[in-house]
């Protein structure tokens, strides 16, 4: 399916265009890109996984994101049997407790994804059957890979 | 009688460690089984032994800095990790590659996955009792490392690759030896079946353990060898095609048993189609210039970039987000021996240690690449 062709079929799933705020990009990016709010995540990732048009049963990458403002995930996905492929998007502006669903029922490789984006970006996934810092140990302090995270003794800045 | 019997020995779970100075781990891996008796109920993976912060450390660093810091990640296919950078970077700045340079990298590639599966060879033999393998695999990979240390300089972290191109031309020898280690693994090759695949003890062994179906391949993100062994179609270079893969043919390698042994075959015949690509290309390597022209300071413009290859284990990807300037915003590397790993639990329960063993030989993990 084209990009225009999966953008038209994603907006038709939305009754009400106003409650659900959807934003397709493909500028600057080799993708089609979709931002979309947190409520609404687990339902459009669903929906693009069961769907047999889109049929988006691959989770490739999964990349916690520092935005500066927001923090968020960005979920890069490809359909086995059509062979195209989506970017979704999400942010959320709550920096002190970010959350957002987990994923990890509709592609099972997410469950070690989100804890890796949950140790380095402190980003919580509701409903993770297992999360917990992956890599770095439970007494660490603070989430490295943020942008205004700081290890005087550690990192070299240039 | 046997009632006394059953009731003193009562059935109950235990924990114990594999790990992280396991010999089967190939690694700082530490697995934190749940077990009764010998049968496994549960596989963590405890991880960050070797955690270098890669990601982090690609902030601060420019493009080409970024390019010598892959090489350790999975340090067995050094030269395709160095590939995905560079093709990311150049895709990004709209460069023409010289066609001289896509052949090379596409002959050394296939080089490297050879030398990385004779080594997986040799070490999978070792896991599973048979010793011999591990020296009939390294004499051939021996070979392939002599080739990289006459034209890259270096026998295992290559860093032959630079964005626009190649860091020097290939040496005169390259094509002549390149022929006769074709000549020779082509001898040897059937060896490797006669010594091992055929072996009956070790078919006993492989066969009907760690089965993997091709729906929960698909959903684990399973890819390269592992995957293919479920019947699932996920060879890189024929769906997203790059360097000079588009020149060659060859058959992507599928079986549909899903088990340790179905694992074992694909690789096995992947090196005969590895030879193949080879042979094809290394008559017709195209004169010219080994690389393209690149500033010194390398600004890629504002936008994501994402590119995916096949290393020796799956799909490697690299995404960029870069802001304009010399150092790129966010860097992600999407590892395959990551998402191979995250099977493991799914695949070993209820097997037995040594089927976990078994199994674990045939992911093929490096741990470096699982903690970047």
């Amino acid at each position: 399916m084209t990009n225009e062709a999966l953008q038209n079929l994603i907006s038709s799933w939305i009754p009400d265009p106003i409650a659900i705020e959807l934003e397709f990009t493909e500028e600057k990016s080799q993708f089609l890109n979709i931002t979309v709010q947190p409520e609404q995540l687990h339902q459009l990732m669903t929906q693009l996984k069961s769907n047999p048009d889109t049929n988006f049963d691959y989770l490739f990458c999964l990349t916690g994101m520092d935005w500066g403002k927001e923090l968020g995930v960005v979920y890069h996905l490809e359909s086995t049997t059509h062979r195209h492929q989506i970017v979704v998007k999400v942010k959320t502006e709550d920096r002190e407790n970010p959350t957002l669903d987990t994923v990890c029922k509709i592609w099972y490789t997410a469950e070690f994804h989100e804890r890796e984006v949950f140790d380095f970006f402190g980003i919580k996934f509701n409903n993770h059957p297992n999360l917990k810092r992956l890599f770095l140990t439970e007494e660490w302090d603070g989430f490295p890979l943020r942008k205004d995270y700081v290890d005087e003794i550690n990192m070299v800045i240039k | 009688m046997d009632t006394t019997i059953t009731n003193n020995f009562k059935s109950e779970e235990y924990q114990i460690n594999m790990g992280p100075q396991h010999p089967a781990t190939h690694g700082v891996l530490r697995l934190l089984l749940t077990i009764d008796g010998e049968i496994i109920k549960r596989v963590e993976p405890d991880l960050g032994y070797i955690h270098r912060s890669i990601e982090k450390m690609c902030e601060r660093d420019s493009y080409q800095q970024i390019v010598h810091l892959t090489d350790r990640m999975d340090y067995l296919s050094s030269h395709i990790n160095n590939e995905a950078v560079c093709l990311t970077v150049e895709n990004a700045l709209q460069l023409e590659i010289p066609e001289r340079v896509k052949v090379i990298r596409t002959i050394i590639a296939e080089l490297t996955r050879i030398a990385s599966h004779t080594l997986w060879w040799g070490v999978m033999g070792m896991d599973v009792g048979a010793l011999t393998t591990y020296f009939y695999g390294f004499r051939d990979r021996e070979m392939i490392n002599d080739i990289f240390e006459e034209t890259c300089g270096a026998r295992l972290t290559m860093n032959y690759n630079i964005p626009g191109g190649l860091m020097f031309d290939i040496h005169p020898n390259f094509v002549k030896r390149t022929k006769e280690f074709i000549a020779h693994f082509k001898t040897k090759l059937p060896e490797y079946d006669l010594l091992l695949s055929n072996n009956i003890i070790f078919r006993k062994r492989m066969e009907g353990i760690g089965i993997l179906t091709k729906e929960d391949a698909i959903s684990f993100g399973a890819s390269g060898p592992v995957g293919r062994a479920s019947g699932y179609s996920c060879d890189v270079r024929k769906h997203h095609s790059y360097s000079a893969y588009d020149k060659v043919t060859f058959n992507e390698i599928l079986k549909t048993e899903g088990d340790t042994y179905a694992r074992y075959q694909v690789r096995i015949l992947e090196m005969w189609e590895s030879l193949s690509i080879i042979e094809q290309l290394i008559d017709n390597i195209p004169e010219g210039e080994f690389f393209a022209k690149t500033n010194t300071v390398i600004k890629l413009p504002e936008g994501e970039y994402y590119q995916k290859v096949e290393t020796a284990r799956g799909e490697l990807g690299v995404y960029i987000v870069s802001t304009g300037t010399k150092n790129p915003y966010r860097m992600k590397f999407r590892s395959p021996g990551f998402s191979n790993l995250s099977l493991l639990n799914h695949i070993a329960v209820g097997g037995k240690i040594g089927d976990l063993v078994a199994t674990m030989a045939t992911l093929d993990l490096v741990i470096p690449d699982i903690d970047r």
